[in-house]
């Protein structure tokens, strides 16, 4: 008879331990699922773990795809996950996502060279300059644009909370369909490229260089956004392992009568943790949308808001397992991409696959905060 | 396998367009891959491309091989499977939606011994990007005049996606089509700014049912709206596939995407070492726009109507488009016996006098 014994302090092997077994079981059972549906199961797991990082066909390309397809989601998760300590559930980053980008493509087409203008007096020209070349504080400016509309769309469910104790989960999550609309609006509406043949869509940002958010080095992967996903590691791990800040967070969530005698002001964290989480969001909106994505459209957001909770807790809410976790999920989708066509698997066994990963994940956590005994019936 | 790996790879290192006839062998079967928006089984916009795909696969019969990747988004991801699909030695890429566009040309310029072929867009900045898309808005024409016809209340009730030319194109054939034979007609449009979205098609329909109209139109895929038309016993047109299935007393007839003549085409274009970037607008003639059987419910006045002009249409006699039509604000468009350049269709953000309502901005 097996019996569960709670710890008194989660185990720090399994905690580390767990995010590897969970990886090792869903490719046990992704492998049945994959035989089930007439595959090889090794050819599958091995198309997905193994040839996006290692084959001579596909590698030199997909390994810097890693770097492009992890950024948002390591950016994203940095942020949720210091809310998610303080047991604050920011679930809605797509929406700040979506908004950061709305609001860094509007600052960058406000500017988008029409070509050079004339400026007149009674109908003299007096000089003509072209707005398009080498304005060097535009992309910093559209970086601070992205930031501050992935912030403010986060404050609505902030304030709703600290004011009206509205629940955050719900009205974070459901300003993402909001923040859809906006984003369908834009894209037929008021952004929309007006050299397009009227489809939705904005123009092209990569085209604009004073914006366009390319590869720093080409053929690494590694664009603005990267580099600021891992700046953005380095500051979650000090703030959460090295500040007070940090450890009020953590007292917030794991104690939260404690943190009220420690001195936390509950509304304050509040709004802390749901604007760094909607700032980070919206700074991956920005580098998105002047990056990969090159321009918005209707579809834009392709869920990297929600995909980032399940990298947060499969990174164990740490920043450096973010890292990871980011990696492995960005390893996912694009080995799952490749066994789509070259195997004929569905798109949606790959997302089985991924479900299962978070499934184990969350399923073997009992593993760090209980112990598993042998015991014999007791008399009563 | 090795051979696919070098010439991708001769490709990547040295942009060598080096004509499109060297790369299919008689034995080694020609290798065509399709990109999807949306799930194999939305039933609707991928699923019939999907179709289109085994019916060329199965015409070719072993001198091809198709593969597929499904819900692929716009920008970063489908730009990375089209590059992973062309790393792998395919030869010809079908992307089936318009927002490829940027990404098809982004990858096309990197690998100029494949073959693009992109649907439905206007981006063709490389020479080995093709275009495709069909005239919707003959079919629309056919509807619209059925419309006109059958409807009692003279409120004709329009679910629309985007406001968009393709979309404001149809509503103004159907709209026109209908005021031809029934002056009094009007039509309600509702936005609802998706392509696929049953709860909001349905609740379209209920809302415009509400509203009096007594015949439905549908430019989004679902089967949602026709179901509650054939509930409230209101007429109703298919959309992209033959929806009667989904209402078999209602469905009057309905618009079918057909792309699979035009697959099979490119693709022995393709094997012929004969395919060359081009594009194409194909209707009703061509057979990309095809008509489902229509409902034995019509009067057989209405059922000849409709059967002239579907001939008329496919002969290249007519043209729906034809003047004198005005804008919506009176001004003229085009003048008597003028037919409307596909640029100034392609284009259209206007409705045609006579319309009610605006065009969202």
């Amino acid at each position: 008879m097996l019996r569960l014994e709670r710890r008194p302090q989660p185990s720090r092997v399994w905690v580390w331990a767990t995010p590897v077994l969970a990886v090792c079981l869903t490719m046990i059972a992704g492998g049945i699922l994959f035989a089930i549906l007439g595959k090889d199961p090794v050819a599958a797991i091995r198309m997905i773990f193994w040839d996006p990082l290692f084959s001579q066909q596909f590698a030199a390309f997909s390994r810097p795809q890693l770097l492009v397809k992890a950024g948002p989601l390591i950016l994203i998760a940095v942020g949720l996950a210091i809310g998610f300590r303080a047991g604050i559930w920011n679930i809605g980053a797509e929406g700040q996502y979506i908004i950061g980008a709305l609001c860094a493509a509007a600052v960058a087409l406000a500017f988008f060279p029409s070509g050079p203008a004339d400026v007149r007096l009674f109908g003299t020209v007096l000089f003509s300059f072209d707005a398009a070349p080498s304005r060097w504080w535009l992309f910093p400016l559209t970086i601070v644009a992205g930031a501050a509309g992935g912030f403010l769309w986060a404050m609505i469910p902030a304030i709703l909370k600290t004011r009206f104790n509205t629940n955050e989960i719900l009205v974070s999550l459901l300003l993402v369909y909001v923040a859809e609309k906006l984003l369908a609006a834009a894209s037929v509406g008021w952004l929309r490229n007006p050299q397009g043949a009227g489809f939705p869509g904005s123009r092209n940002l990569s085209q604009f260089p004073a914006v366009a958010n390319p590869e720093i080095l080409p053929g690494t992967g590694m664009h603005w956004g990267v580099a600021i996903a891992f700046v953005a590691v380095i500051f979650g791990y000090v703030l959460l392992h090295r500040h007070m800040l940090g450890f009020h967070v953590q007292l917030a969530g794991q104690a939260p009568r404690a943190a009220r005698f420690a001195g936390v002001a509950p509304a304050r964290l509040v709004v802390f943790c749901l604007g760094i989480s909607g700032l980070l969001a919206g700074l991956a909106g920005m580098f998105e949308v002047t990056g990969p994505a090159r321009m918005i459209t209707i579809d834009f957001n392709v869920g990297y808001g929600f995909t980032a909770i399940i990298v947060a807790f499969l990174g164990r809410l740490h920043p450096v397992g973010i890292v990871l976790a980011g990696l492995l999920m960005a390893l996912t989708y694009i080995g799952g991409e490749l066994a789509q066509f070259m195997l004929g698997l569905p798109s949606a066994a790959i997302q089985v696959f991924q479900g299962m990963l978070l499934f184990f994940l969350l399923a073997l956590d009992m593993l760090s905060n209980y112990r598993i005994r042998l015991a014999y019936r007791e008399a009563a | 396998m090795k051979r696919r790996q070098l010439l991708a790879g001769t490709a990547l290192a040295l942009g060598l367009a080096s004509g499109f006839g060297t790369v299919a062998l008689a034995d080694d079967p020609l290798r065509v891959g399709f990109v999807y928006i949306g799930p194999v089984g939305d039933q609707g916009w991928t699923f019939i491309h999907d179709q289109a795909r085994q019916e060329a696969e199965a015409h070719f019969d072993g001198r091809i091989e198709t593969t597929y990747v499904e819900s692929v988004p716009y920008g970063a991801d489908a730009e990375r499977v089209m590059t992973q699909m062309a790393l792998s030695g395919t030869d010809m890429i079908f992307a089936t939606t318009f927002g490829y566009g940027p990404d098809v040309n982004a990858v096309a310029a990197r690998f100029p011994n494949v073959a693009f072929e992109h649907a439905t867009g206007y981006l063709q900045e490389e020479p080995n990007v093709s275009l495709y898309n069909a005239r919707f808005y003959e079919g629309r024409a056919v509807i619209g005049h059925i419309a006109g016809r059958m409807t009692e209340t003279n409120t004709i009730g329009y679910i629309a996606s985007f406001p968009i030319p393709e979309v404001v194109m149809g509503i103004n054939s159907a709209f026109l089509h209908a005021r031809a034979v029934n002056p009094d007609v009007n039509f309600r449009v509702v936005w609802v700014y998706s392509w696929f979205d049953p709860a909001q098609e349905a609740a379209a329909a209920e809302a415009l049912i509400e509203q009096g109209v007594d015949v439905l139109m549908q430019h989004t895929d679902s089967t949602a709206a026709i179901r509650i038309a054939q509930e409230r016993g209101v007429l109703a047109f298919g959309q992209a596939a033959d929806m009667s299935a989904a209402a078999p007393d209602v469905h009057l007839t309905a618009i079918i995407n057909q792309w699979a003549p035009y697959y099979i085409e490119r693709i022995q274009a393709r094997l012929d070492g004969t395919w060359e970037a081009r594009n194409t607008w194909y209707g009703i003639g061509d057979g990309m726009v095809g008509i489902a059987p229509l409902h034995e419910r019509l009067p057989d006045d209405v059922r000849a109507e409709a059967e002239g002009m579907i001939a008329a249409i496919s002969a290249g006699e007519y043209h729906p488009f034809t003047g004198p039509i005005n804008r919506q604000d009176g001004s003229p468009w085009l003048a008597e016996g003028e037919i409307a350049p596909d640029g100034d269709l392609l284009g259209m953000r206007f409705f045609v006098e006579g319309m009610t309502g605006d065009v969202p901005n």
